[in-house]
């Protein structure tokens, strides 16, 4: 499928189906895809793995993609990574409350995985130019 | 016999008894028959020139039996006149005297030593007297005596004149039956006396000097004092005397007879007395011109006059205060508009005032039946007031009841209320009954109209308790309606959030693995099964469409609908959202034709919402157009200074009925189930929405099957 040097990215959800759905999509286009269920999970994985971009669901059992999102900021091994929330709640305020816990980017569920990668590819040329 | 003595003031007294003896025997005793005035004429000789202050002449009367008084000085003249002693006693002291040949000296209230009996009373009065008999030539008993007081005993003219007198009398006596002259002439001068005497008016005789010559025993007590008399008395006889004659002398120069007022004094108690005189001259040829004066005591009708006057002057004034009074009581009556009576206390009317009249008077030209009327109202009236008159309450109390009387015009039945109140006069003597009547209709008629209004209001107000109660409930119950619409609202708008989420994650899978199928992840497909997911997906962004249009009206209703302003151009718009609906307008065979306008400025307004409307607007065209074109037209309104994008069909058209429908939630022409369009039925509810959010707003030019046209206007600037 794709090369094993693509960019890494860390996709955060807990919704299974969604989850895969968009890791499948991406690993079609060329990336490397890790998953995790919770905010705790995100956190372990990505100051494991240091993905090139972090998928961040925000309503998530436990640890919330808000939270996380912050926790991730506030440490400097991970602050530049990325961060593209995904939120099915597209009420005034939702995209406010995500860019003040530190993401950079906002997609909005239902968001077709056509969408999603080219966001993710517009993310990953702005934090690493060529 | 009286007259001339000692209070005649303007004759001096002379000092030559030589001279007086002459004129004494010339003018009076020589020429003079009379017994009495030749007596007369010797004791007022005697008074002048002799000192003898008082003197009585008594005169023999055989034939009587008596002594008798023949003349006085000094002393009442009546009393003289009346005096008699009788003869008869030999041993009486005065009788004799007679027999006696020298003067005897009677001493007050003691035996007569020469004849061993008491003194008598005589008119010189008490105290010690003189008897001289008076003899002629011839010897025996005497004819007279002469009774002095006070005398020495040893005077030549008393033995002179007695002497002379004397002779005098004996010659009289001598020639003849002059005694019974004497006698006539005493009775018809006591007759005299005992006339005036019995008129209470003083009645004096005087000369033209104002000399007394004779005066009864009523102007006696004002003019003539003796010396024994006190000195206030005697000053106010002097006085009275002078006044006196200053009124005659008056009354001789202006007129005679005229009768004038003369103020004296009374010299019995001081005080003033006020006489009317009336004075005459009289012509005697003897006695010369006199003047009779009577005086009236006219001081008590003098007095009298002026308390009448003055009880006159008091009475009119009452009269005119009264009569004011009883003016102001008339006016005052007859300004009451209630009847008011007056009625004396056998139970006449005496007063009553004009609505009074109305009731109890007949009217000249009232009906028969007025007579009537007034008789019954007469009656019942009596009947009210009798009580009062026959004295059942006490002073002062006032009687009320009610009558009911009949006006006599109209026969109307009046029900009054009377009042009635007794006048009493100081001393508490029934005088009047006064009466008021006051028409109980008025009254009656108000408390039964305040009655009627009291159940009215009390049913009214019984009422409107029951509906402030009833709205109180109903505010309670509308307040928690209110409540719970707006939980129901808030849960309602939490729920479609929800649901919205809901919904996408499901449709987000849906849609993803679709588009991964469509876009080969797993491989080639076969021909139908690509139409078949294409399907899948046509439907599943439609279901997209409906969830997020839900969305946009919950957001906007709970007012979290974002705005991010930004400038930009119209004329941009109108190709984006064409794009945007490239398959839809490919797959309806229609022509979209774009009129932009070059002089639209740029516009500072939400880009992503203006654009969401356009596209809401030319989807609704393609959808309600079958046949024919569609155009976009870009304007710019200098005057307004707005921007407009007008969307015009060929489509279907709307009825104006549905004009304002089509803009409510959920709404479509077409409401029914079998309805042929699809949608949500939300899309121009929320463009409107929008466009009012942007300060624009979106309206509708129609005619049904020829097609519509929807303008959305813009301001330049949207509001903040």
């Amino acid at each position: 499928m794709s090369t094993e040097q693509g960019p890494l990215i860390l996709v955060v959800d807990d919704y299974e189906d969604a989850r895969e759905m968009y890791a499948e999509y991406l690993r079609f286009c060329g990336f490397r895809v890790a998953e995790a269920r919770n905010g705790n999970e995100a956190l372990e994985q990505a100051f494991t793995l240091m993905p090139d971009l972090i998928l961040m669901d925000l309503s998530l059992p436990g640890m919330d993609g808000w939270e996380a999102t912050r926790q991730l900021k506030a440490d400097e091994r991970t602050r530049q990574i990325p961060v593209v929330a995904l939120t099915g709640h597209a009420l005034a305020g939702a995209s406010e409350g995500a860019k003040r816990a530190g993401c950079d980017s906002f997609v909005t569920k239902p968001c077709l995985p056509d969408d999603l990668v080219v966001e993710v590819r517009r993310m990953l040329s702005l934090a690493r130019p060529a | 016999m009286t007259s001339l003595q000692a209070r005649t003031l303007s004759r001096a007294t002379v000092t030559a008894p030589a001279a007086s003896r002459l004129e004494l025997l010339e003018y009076y005793l020589v020429h003079n028959e009379d017994i009495a005035g030749c007596a007369q004429a010797s004791v007022e000789w005697l008074g002048r020139y002799a000192g003898v202050k008082r003197s009585v002449c008594l005169a023999v009367d055989n034939e009587a039996g008596v002594l008798t008084g023949i003349a006085g000085y000094g002393v009442p003249g009546h009393e003289v006149d009346l005096f008699t002693w009788p003869l008869a006693d030999t041993r009486d002291p005065l009788v004799a005297t007679l027999g006696a040949a020298a003067p005897v000296v009677f001493r007050s209230g003691k035996v007569v030593e020469q004849f061993g009996r008491a003194t008598p009373t005589t008119p010189l009065g008490a105290g010690p007297f003189t008897v001289i008999p008076l003899r002629g030539t011839q010897q025996g008993e005497a004819l007279g005596l002469l009774l002095l007081r006070p005398w020495s005993g040893s005077s030549a003219d008393v033995s002179w004149l007695a002497t002379v007198l004397g002779q005098k009398v004996e010659q009289i006596r001598g020639r003849g039956s002059l005694t019974e002259d004497v006698r006539k002439l005493r009775r018809e001068r006591a007759l005299f006396f005992t006339i005036i005497n019995s008129v209470t008016d003083p009645i004096l005789l005087t000369d033209t000097e104002g000399r007394l010559i004779v005066a009864n025993a009523r102007a006696e007590k004002l003019f003539a004092a003796s010396e024994e008399e006190s000195e206030g008395l005697r000053r106010a006889v002097e006085l009275n005397n002078m006044l006196f004659s200053a009124a005659l002398s008056r009354t001789a120069v202006e007129s005679p007879a005229a009768a004038r007022e003369l103020l004296l004094v009374d010299p019995s108690d001081g005080s003033d007395l006020l006489f009317e005189v009336l004075s005459t001259t009289v012509e005697d040829p003897r006695e010369g011109t006199g003047i009779v004066s009577v005086l009236r005591n006219i001081t008590d009708l003098r007095r009298a006059t002026e308390q009448i006057e003055e009880n006159y002057q008091r009475l009119r004034v009452l009269e005119a205060a009264a009569r004011a009074e009883r003016d102001r009581l008339n006016l005052i009556i007859d300004s009451v508009a209630d009847p008011i009576i007056v009625t004396d206390p056998v139970g006449e009317t005496v007063l009553m005032n004009a609505p009074a009249e109305e009731l109890f008077t007949v009217a000249p030209e009232a009906p028969d039946s007025a007579e009537r009327s007034v008789q019954s109202n007469d009656a019942h009236f009596s009947s009210f007031i009798s009580g009062l008159l026959l004295g059942e309450t006490g002073p002062g109390a006032i009687r009320r009841g009610e009558i009911v009387l009949v006006h006599p015009n109209s026969a109307d039945w009046i029900p009054v209320e009377a009042i009635a109140g007794k006048v009493l006069t100081d001393s508490g003597e029934l005088t009047a009954v006064v009466t008021i009547l006051h028409d109980r209709r008025e009254a009656l008629e108000r408390a039964r109209l305040y009655e009627q209004l009291k159940l009215a209001s009390d049913e009214l107000q019984g009422r409107v308790q029951a509906a402030t109660a009833e709205l109180a409930t109903q505010n309670e119950l509308l307040r928690r309606q209110a409540i719970e619409l707006e939980q129901a609202s808030r849960l309602k708008s939490q729920f479609l959030a929800n649901m919205s989420h809901e919904f996408r994650t499901p449709l987000n899978a849906i849609l993803g693995y679709t588009h991964m199928l469509l876009q080969g992840v797993a491989g080639d497909l076969l021909p139908a099964v690509k139409r078949q997911l294409q399907r899948i997906d046509s439907n599943g962004k439609h279901l997209l469409t409906i969830i997020n249009e839900i969305l946009d009206i919950t957001r906007i209703e709970a007012g979290k609908m974002p705005m991010q302003l930004s400038e930009f151009n119209v004329n941009e718009l109108v190709p984006e959202v064409m794009a945007e609906l490239d398959a839809v307008i490919a797959r309806s065979k229609l022509t979209v034709t774009p009129h932009l306008s070059s002089e639209v400025p740029l516009v500072f307004s939400d880009r992503q919402k203006v654009k969401q409307i356009v596209v809401n607007l030319l989807s609704n065209a393609l959808k309600f157009t079958h046949q024919g074109s569609i155009e976009i037209n870009v304007e710019f309104d200098l005057g307004t200074h707005q921007a407009s994008i007008v969307v015009t069909d060929t489509g279907i058209g709307i009825a104006a009925e549905h004009h304002e429908r089509i803009f409510e939630d959920f709404r479509q022409v077409d409401d029914s189930p079998s309805r042929q369009y699809g949608g949500t039925g939300l899309g121009l509810a929320i463009c409107r929405r929008l466009a009012m959010a942007l300060g624009g707003r979106i309206t509708l030019h129609s005619t049904v099957g020829q097609g519509s046209s929807f303008t959305l206007t813009l301001p330049v600037e949207a509001p903040q």
